[in-house]
């Protein structure tokens, strides 16, 4: 987080402050549009955005889950790249009669989570009927869990400027997706009209509901993130926000620095991304500062984020809220989760995240790579990249070796790798640049083969082709000229079409030197080794000095 | 014989149809003619499925051929309009399913397909499966055989008049809280309610989940055996059925009824009760105790008093939910007049559904609201779990419990406006759907020319002895041979 700055109107602090992450643009851009506000007060606290007002802040996250099968029935769960009401039966339709039956598989990843986010598991769990009319809604009510959630009481630890900090699960609980709809207009009558895709109809879905622990956008962020990465190192969901596998919502509520009463919350919905939930909750946090600076009440409500414009706008207000009328589901008779089957579970749980990093700071004699923190954390976000890395250092020990290989193999990873994965919008499984191809590359730089620079281009053509290094680097002509033979003869052209800047060594001027080497080096078009070229001038330069 | 084929029992017809004294198409035809001379005035069939009746039968006549096929093979049958029937209407005799046609078959409908059932049709019943008197079907009432005026009883009043009237030797009902117990008594046939869960109810149009369940309705004890034998046992698309190995319930049905342990539940003799059914009902005990049975006059059960108030608020709670997806949305009638989403779930609700209905999901409703659980379902909940463990304290010393099944004979249709008064006809049969243990009606005689059913209530899968003491006293009475003129 940034120091307080000391001595400048708070406004001006304010816009200081804002400008060091690129959402905080768009903060800005609706500050001179009118929508945003500025506060006033005491940045000493340096939370620049609420110098009067702690945020209290609450997630609740629906996941699907890669289940097989849907929740109650048999029909496929992977439904995304169903056509249409094809992922469909008597079941999932809600057709009169039909029953459900829980999915066993589901039950396991539910419980698997909630191990992982040190929750109680439940021994006696029960399902319960969620009313309420929607046509997206097949029955007419959800099958949720209301008072008796499988797993409930864990946490989750994020860090957040180094500070680690423990955020309380108030319940992790299964129930059923519910169908698609699309909205459309005839474009003969003007009149709105909406289809609807039963596909997502039974889809299991998992609740996560924290407690209200988090102060700001920025844990919020992290702790959104770190729940996604459990549950990709557990293989029990996706995570996608963009798909919709992974949703999110934010109670967000002000009270007075120091007060222990929570202030009026207000639930914001539709956030399909990291970014719009941080921007959601930054944005929620400044209207309710505003709000209060203008001494109005926050009223209860649910509002929902608008990406285009930036802002939250109210959706429904808590008198219009639903009575849900919960009852237990007749159609399931109550779930007994046997201990022992936990205990089987628990011991199945892979290394998850936080594991996984403190593993890769450890000192390479203690199993570890001795990476940085930084490095670690970027490396561990999902088991596809930690386990990517792990394979690439696998690779560089097993073919060249060489010392730091970790270092080297995280720093082409973060760096190069992920600038080609963020420009193609890619994820590390996506990369045509496999693991082996990488060590592949970091052995020729190592062996001399390559420079730095022709390395870069070779892993921007392997990224392109999908060809191992030595071809590229072949087929391209990237590798290093090292023959002395016919570096001293373009050293010697050098010398020849520069008589000034030999006349400047002599004269004592020790740089011109590095000139002719770099002359040298454009003349090769960067394909000799710069080292060899330096010893090459210097001898030669050296003959002429005698 | 063909003239009276249709009064047959299914024993007797499977045993014809073995011998070759008739085809299944034959009897198909028996029973489709005689639909067509006297539905008219009964009312008992919704859809008739006569093609799909010869073809089934038709197949059947094939396996009989080589000399295969269990005792229903052949033999005709109704299914109660609430059980799911693949390409045949299925309306629960409501407006709101008018055009519904369900891809796919109840697990009754399948199983009884498996065993070689032919469908005559659909039965008629209360919208729903909600009412005493199958008058709140939204497209005709059925009438009693016995006495066209007269209600044949309800829900399953469509299968209890056509079995009593020989319209089908065998018919399957629904029971939530005496549908099938209460028109059989009043139709004078046999009607057994399963414990819950020995039956799936997986395609069975739900009213109240936690107290549905289908069972046979049949002339003759032994044909209401045959026929559970073929519907129940576990199934795993229904997670409320019991996984419980199946047994014949045929076996031990002559085994008689010396040293059973009768018990005569007081509270259900005397007020609100019809003393003339009352004294039809003992004098069926009377018999029983002749048969050899020790009979235990005077068992109070003051919970089970509660068990009316405690089904009228779970049965209406459960169903405002299970009737939540008739929006006009996907199936089903809907609202054409309004346009906004909210306008026309309205208006689909309220000219789709019969006022019974509505009454229900309003009072189901109303129930389940914030600040009203606790008061009304959660402490029903808790009762019901002590008129469970009062059942279970009386089964300690008791193998049978004895009532009527019907506070009256069958009333007049018309007769019975005020919906409390007809709620109280279920008197006797809720309890046990409350406590979610089997029942039995069995025809013990007549009051003023209408018959009389007394039900046997017994613990949890006590089926068996159920039938045993039932067909003992069937055999002793001959109650069964006894028809109605039409
Ligand atoms: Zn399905």
């Amino acid at each position: 987080m940034v120091p307080p700055l000391a001595g400048l109107g708070s406004i001006k602090k304010a816009v200081m402050l804002v400008i060091l992450t690129p959402w905080t643009y768009q903060w800005i851009a609706n500050l001179h549009a009118g929508v945003a506000s500025v506060f006033v007060g005491d940045t000493a606290s340096y939370n620049p955005y609420m110098p009067d007002y702690e945020p209290v802040i609450g997630l609740e996250v629906h996941a699907q889950l890669r289940t097989r099968s849907k929740m109650f029935c048999s029909c496929p769960a992977d439904y995304q790249a169903a056509p249409p009401n094809t992922r469909v039966c008597p079941v999932c339709l809600g057709l009169p009669g039909t029953l459900p039956v829980i999915n066993r598989e589901a039950i396991r990843s539910i419980i698997m989570t909630g191990l992982a986010l040190h929750c109680e598991i439940a021994q006696e769990t029960k399902f319960d009927r969620k009313n309420y009319a929607y046509p997206d809604l097949m029955k007419g009510y959800q099958i949720s869990q209301y008072d008796l959630p499988i797993c409930h009481d864990g946490y989750l630890e994020i860090d957040v400027d180094g500070e680690r900090r423990r955020i309380g699960i108030e319940r992790v609980h299964m129930e059923e997706d519910v169908a698609k709809l699309f909205h459309r207009t005839d474009p003969a009558t003007g009149e709105g009209y909406s289809l609807v895709d039963v596909n997502r109809s039974g889809v299991p879905l998992m609740e996560m509901v924290g407690r209200p622990d988090l102060r700001s956008a920025e844990e919020a962020r992290a702790y959104l993130i770190a729940y996604r990465s459990i549950l990709q190192y557990l293989g029990v969901s996706t995570g996608s926000m963009e798909e919709g596998s992974f949703r999110c919502d934010a109670n967000v509520s002000l009270r007075l620095r120091g007060a222990s009463a929570l202030g009026t919350k207000v639930e914001v919905k539709n956030m399909n991304s990291f970014r719009a939930v941080y921007r959601a909750i930054l944005f929620e946090i400044e209207r309710q500062s505003a709000k209060l600076d203008r001494g109005e009440r926050i009223s209860m409500e649910t509002r929902g984020w608008v990406e285009e414009k930036g802002i939250t706008v109210s959706l429904r207000s808590k008198e219009e809220a639903n009575d849900y009328r919960y009852f237990p589901e007749p159609d399931l008779p109550p779930l007994h989760v046997e201990p022992s089957w936990v205990a089987e579970l628990e011991e199945l749980l892979p290394e998850l995240p936080e594991a996984r990093r403190a593993r890769f700071m450890a000192a390479e004699d203690a199993k570890g790579y001795g990476l940085s923190e930084y490095d670690a954390s970027g490396l561990t976000d999902t088991p596809a990249l930690a386990d990517y890395f792990e394979e690439a250092v696998g690779a560089v020990r097993e073919g060249h070796g060489g010392d730091e290989a970790p270092k080297r193999v995280a720093n082409w990873m973060l760096s190069e790798l992920a600038s080609h994965l963020n420009a193609a919008n890619a994820v590390i499984d996506d990369s045509p640049v496999r693991p082996g191809d990488l060590a592949g590359l970091l052995g020729l730089l190592a062996g001399g083969t390559v420079g730095t620079t022709q390395a870069k281009a070779a892993l921007e053509a392997m990224y392109e082709s999908g060809k191992p290094a030595a071809q590229v680097v072949e087929e391209l002509g990237l590798a290093q000229v090292t023959d002395s033979g016919e570096l001293t003869g373009a050293v010697r052209q050098a010398i020849a079409e520069n008589p000034s800047a030999v006349a400047d060594f002599l004269g004592g001027k020790e740089t011109a030197a590095k000139f002719l080497v770099g002359q040298v080096m454009k003349a090769t078009r960067g394909k000799a080794n710069p080292g060899i070229v330096a010893e090459l001038v210097a001898e030669q330069l050296g003959a002429l000095k005698q | 014989m063909a003239e009276d084929a249709h009064y047959m029992s299914v024993r007797r017809m499977s045993d014809a149809l073995r011998a070759r004294e008739l085809s299944a198409v034959e009897l198909a035809d028996v029973h489709l003619r005689r639909i067509d001379a006297v539905d008219g005035s009964l009312g008992a069939y919704l859809a008739r499925t006569p093609e799909l009746a010869r073809e089934q039968a038709a197949a059947a006549d094939a396996v009989l051929a080589k000399g295969d096929g269990g005792p229903l093979m052949g033999v005709p049958m109704q299914l109660k309009d609430n059980m799911a029937t693949r390409g045949v209407a299925t309306t629960c005799a409501s407006r709101m399913l008018e055009t519904y046609v369900p891809p796919y078959d109840a697990a009754v409908t399948g199983a009884l397909g498996q065993a070689g059932a032919v469908l005559l049709g659909k039965g008629n019943m209360d919208e729903y499966a909600m009412g005493s008197s199958s008058e709140t079907s939204a497209f005709k009432p059925v009438h009693n055989p016995w006495d066209l005026e007269r209600v044949p009883g309800g829900s399953s009043g469509g299968p209890a008049a056509a079995v009593a009237a020989g319209l089908a030797p065998y018919a399957l009902g629904s029971d939530t809280g005496g549908s099938i117990r209460q028109p059989a008594a009043l139709c004078g046939v046999v009607g057994l309610k399963p414990t819950y869960g020995l039956v799936s109810r997986y395609g069975l149009i739900a009213f109240a989940s936690s107290l549905d369940q289908i069972g046979p309705l049949t002339r003759t004890v032994e044909d209401a055996a045959l026929v559970l034998n073929a519907i129940a046992g576990h199934d795993a698309r229904d997670s409320t059925s019991i996984e419980a190995p199946v047994a014949d319930y045929t076996r031990g049905l002559e085994d008689g009824v010396r040293g059973l342990r009768v018990g005569v539940v007081s509270e259900l003799f005397g007020e609100g009760i019809d003393p003339e059914v009352a004294r039809v009902t003992r004098e069926a005990i009377v018999q029983l105790e002749t048969l050899g049975a020790i009979v235990d006059w005077d068992v109070s059960l003051p919970t089970s008093r509660a068990a009316l108030a405690v089904y009228y608020v779970l049965a209406p709670s459960e169903c405002s939910a299970n009737l939540a997806r008739y929006d006009g949305v996907k199936y089903g009638y809907a609202d054409q007049g309004e346009r906004s989403l909210m306008a026309a779930l309205e208006a689909t609700r309220r000219d789709g559904f019969g006022a019974e209905v509505k009454r229900r999901i309003l009072m189901g409703t109303y129930a389940l609201s914030a600040g009203y659980y606790d008061a009304y379902y959660k402490k029903a909940q808790q009762v019901r779990t002590l008129i469970r463990r009062e059942f279970d304290e009386a089964f300690e010393r008791l193998d049978v419990l004895v009532t009527p099944t019907s506070p009256t004979v069958a009333f007049k249709l018309g007769e019975i406006v005020d919906p409390i008064v007809m709620h109280a006809n279920d008197v006797c049969t809720v309890p046990a759907n409350v406590a979610g243990l089997p029942g039995i009606s069995v025809p013990c005689g007549f009051v003023e020319a209408l018959p009389v059913g007394m039900q046997l209530i017994g613990p949890h899968l006590s089926e068996a002895t159920l039938l045993r003491t039932a067909h003992a006293y069937e055999q002793a009475t001959g109650w069964h041979d006894v028809h109605p003129a039409l």
